[in-house]
């Protein structure tokens, strides 16, 4: 799950993590009495949408004056932002950010996320703030600086001296950077985050280092422990076929493609796609009901597919392990009169019951391409989509 | 004939008295697997499918000399039933369970630095040397005794993997899961390394999946310490970046974790990389008749 940028700010002022004083708006009304409540000569205007990329697109600008603000807040407001991040649907913009100006005297990147090779929580830092950091990591790697976190032992010290000497921070900065590091460690854990990143971390020409960006992704699997931080979640933000599959418990990604696809287990349902593709079609969607598929839900993940309008062909490829081939069988035929399927549909059926299966639905009557194994499900497929 | 369980291997199931728990634990039984106890907490002294129920772990392994554990404890108490099963004494412990936070993974993967047990997953299939020993959710009647390892971060690809090798007459020595999580148990590299020294296994088939770099790291290992063949895919070739493809782990973030990327690790550590997962069988087949 995601956080907005204001939210996630909201919890770094909750824990002492110094940040430009803003207030979230949703009508360009309300914007411009934030910016008056504010104070000042200079406020930035930011749209509010799940995707990095918003300074390119648009989403964040530079307002000297109120009819200024006010003007950008109308702008944004309502439309959908485009950013290299969002797809080309675009995010919805329901609010933008309104924030004091701030003096930059230098940019610089801080996150924290799991590395997978150590199984422990890394920090890492980089001179080179507010740039696409991964094209950092690969053109100037010298300027990344990482450590990892033994849990038992927590942060110490020296990794955070590590940070900010790469960083090349002055004495006072350091002080602040320190205390900042270990603050935002600690809201990491707190809230179950899988990724913070501040990007760009400054430090203004007072001397003083502030979060002008902050984005928090929360673990899923741990919401069941963080009822204040799920109350944050924005629906607006999520592509309305994945959040109505993960109502069923089916997990869905919509792709560009034409060939649908249905599949049980996450392996096998890539795998499915790069079939596809390796015969010469293209997948329209990641899809898989899971190990415990029930006909229900093989009928759940019709209408999702068919909510697709580029679909032009289906295929099913379940392999029965604890899943019953015929149950399936009997979900596809269901579905297949309930939903009023159109497209072609092949069917691959292996493992536990699959030669009843088979048999059920070639005694549907139902126009239903059976397939005898993987290659010629694909190849079949592929044909009846082109 | 086998690695990490045999048909000596005495289970003690942690939640066995739950849905989940008593389906696959009977399943189990039927496979022929040994289970010797189970563990719910509160329910010490009942009975249930025909083993002893016991309050703890300990008490479990003390009474019947369990010296493996299958997991199917739900996700919020998971991390603890891990490090119970690892205080106990359990040598091998295979955790089932779908969802576990990560942090919880981490603390979980720290303590276990010190101890010198095994754990696979979680997330994953489980463990399986078929004809002896079945610890885990596949369906058991898919496998056939034989000689051929296979180690794979997918279940239901693994299954594919394995039905190919029955198929084809080749069979398998031992099967792991090692789950889909980023942050897990043992990874390809320790099962690679085991297969390597397991006498009765004659070729290894490794199945990966986009996100992380276990499959770069693995390919580095093969090189340099791996004899046998080794037949390799890598499913998400297809992936969009930064989508996560059903499994925690398996997403593209931040440029790294790409199929191509490790197919390419493979390819230059002299596996023999397969693009279509239906020809994992049959280039296993190959590469064992070209020896």
């Amino acid at each position: 799950m995601n956080l907005h940028e204001y939210q996630s700010k909201r919890l770094f002022a909750d824990y002492g993590i110094a940040v430009p004083r803003g207030i979230p708006a949703d009508t360009a009304a309300a914007a411009v009495e934030a910016a008056e409540e504010l104070g000042g000569k200079l406020w930035v205007v930011k749209a509010q949408v799940h995707a990095g990329g918003r300074g390119k697109a648009g989403g964040v600008k530079l307002a000297r004056t109120l009819d200024e603000v006010r003007e950008y807040a109308d702008g944004m407001l309502g439309i959908r932002l485009v950013t290299h991040q969002s797809g080309p649907e675009g995010l919805p913009v329901n609010i933008v950010y309104v924030e004091e100006g701030s003096d930059i005297d230098r940019e610089l990147y801080l996150s924290m996320l799991v590395d997978r090779e150590f199984g422990r929580i890394s920090i890492i830092a980089s001179a080179a703030g507010g740039m696409d950091i991964e094209k950092v990591a690969v053109e100037t790697p010298e300027k990344i600086f990482s450590i990892a976190v033994a849990p038992d032992a927590g942060l110490q010290d020296y990794q955070v001296r590590q940070l900010a000497f790469g960083l090349g921070l002055e004495k006072q900065q350091m002080r602040q950077f320190g205390d900042l590091v270990k603050k935002l460690y600690q809201l990491y854990l707190d809230v179950d985050a899988s990724l913070i990143e501040i990007n760009p971390l400054i430090t203004n020409k007072a001397g003083d280092v502030i979060a002008l960006d902050g984005k928090i992704n929360i673990d899923g699997s741990a919401l069941f422990r963080q009822p204040k931080i799920a109350e944050l979640r924005d629906p607006s933000q999520e592509d309305a076929a994945e959040r109505e599959a993960a109502e069923h418990d089916l997990s869905y990604v919509s792709l560009e493609g034409n060939i649908a696809c249905m599949v049980n287990g996450a392996g096998l349902a890539m795998a499915t796609m790069d079939l596809i593709k390796l015969h010469g079609g293209e997948p329209a969607n990641f899809l898989d009901v899971g190990g415990g598929a029930t006909a229900e839900r093989v009928a759940e993940a019709f209408k999702l597919i068919l909510s697709n309008k580029n679909v032009a062909a289906i295929l099913v490829n379940i392999f029965g392990g604890i899943v019953r081939c015929d149950l399936i069988a009997q979900g596809i035929i269901s579905a297949v009169k309930e939903v009023g399927v159109r497209v072609p549909v092949v069917v691959r059926l292996e493992g536990t019951n699959a030669i009843k299966g088979r048999e059920l639905l070639t005694n549907s009557g139902l126009d239903i391409i059976a397939a005898d194994d993987l290659t010629s499900a694909a190849k079949k497929v592929v044909a009846s989509a082109a | 004939m086998s690695i990490l369980v045999n048909k000596n291997s005495k289970i003690v199931c942690q939640g066995i008295t739950g849905n989940q728990g008593s389906f696959h634990t009977e399943q189990c039984m039927e496979y022929g697997t040994q289970v010797v106890a189970g563990v719910t907490p509160g329910r010490g002294g009942q009975e249930h499918l025909g083993v002893p129920v016991y309050n703890t772990v300990r008490d479990a392994a003390d009474a019947t000399g369990a010296d493996v554990s299958m997991i199917y404890v739900p996700p919020p108490f998971a991390a603890d039933a891990i490090l119970e099963a690892a205080d106990a004494g359990i040598e091998l412990i295979v955790c089932i369970t779908e969802g576990i936070p990560v942090n919880d993974m981490v603390k979980v993967k720290s303590a276990l630095r010190d101890n010198h047990c095994r754990l696979i997953g979680p997330n994953c299939p489980g463990i399986i040397t078929p004809g002896e020993c079945k610890i885990g959710i596949m369906p058991g009647f898919i496998h056939q005794q034989g000689r051929i390892g296979v180690v794979s971060r997918s279940g239901t690809l693994t299954y594919e993997a394995v039905y190919q090798t029955t198929t084809n007459g080749l069979g398998q020595s031992t099967c792991i899961g090692i789950g889909g999580d980023p942050v897990r148990g043992i990874g390809f590299i320790e099962c690679l390394e085991l297969f390597e020294a397991d006498p009765d296994t004659d070729g290894i088939i490794m199945v990966g999946e986009i996100g992380g770099t276990d499959e770069e790291a693995a390919a580095q290992f093969i090189k340099s310490n791996v004899t046998k063949p080794v037949v390799a895919y890598i499913a998400g070739v297809t992936a969009p970046p930064g989508k996560r493809m059903g499994h925690a782990g398996a997403i593209i973030a931040g440029g790294k974790g790409t199929a191509e990327d490790k197919f390419r690790a493979l390819d230059a550590a002299g596996v023999a990389t397969v693009r279509s997962p239906a020809e994992l069988g049959s280039s296993m087949q190959e590469v064992l008749d070209a020896r």
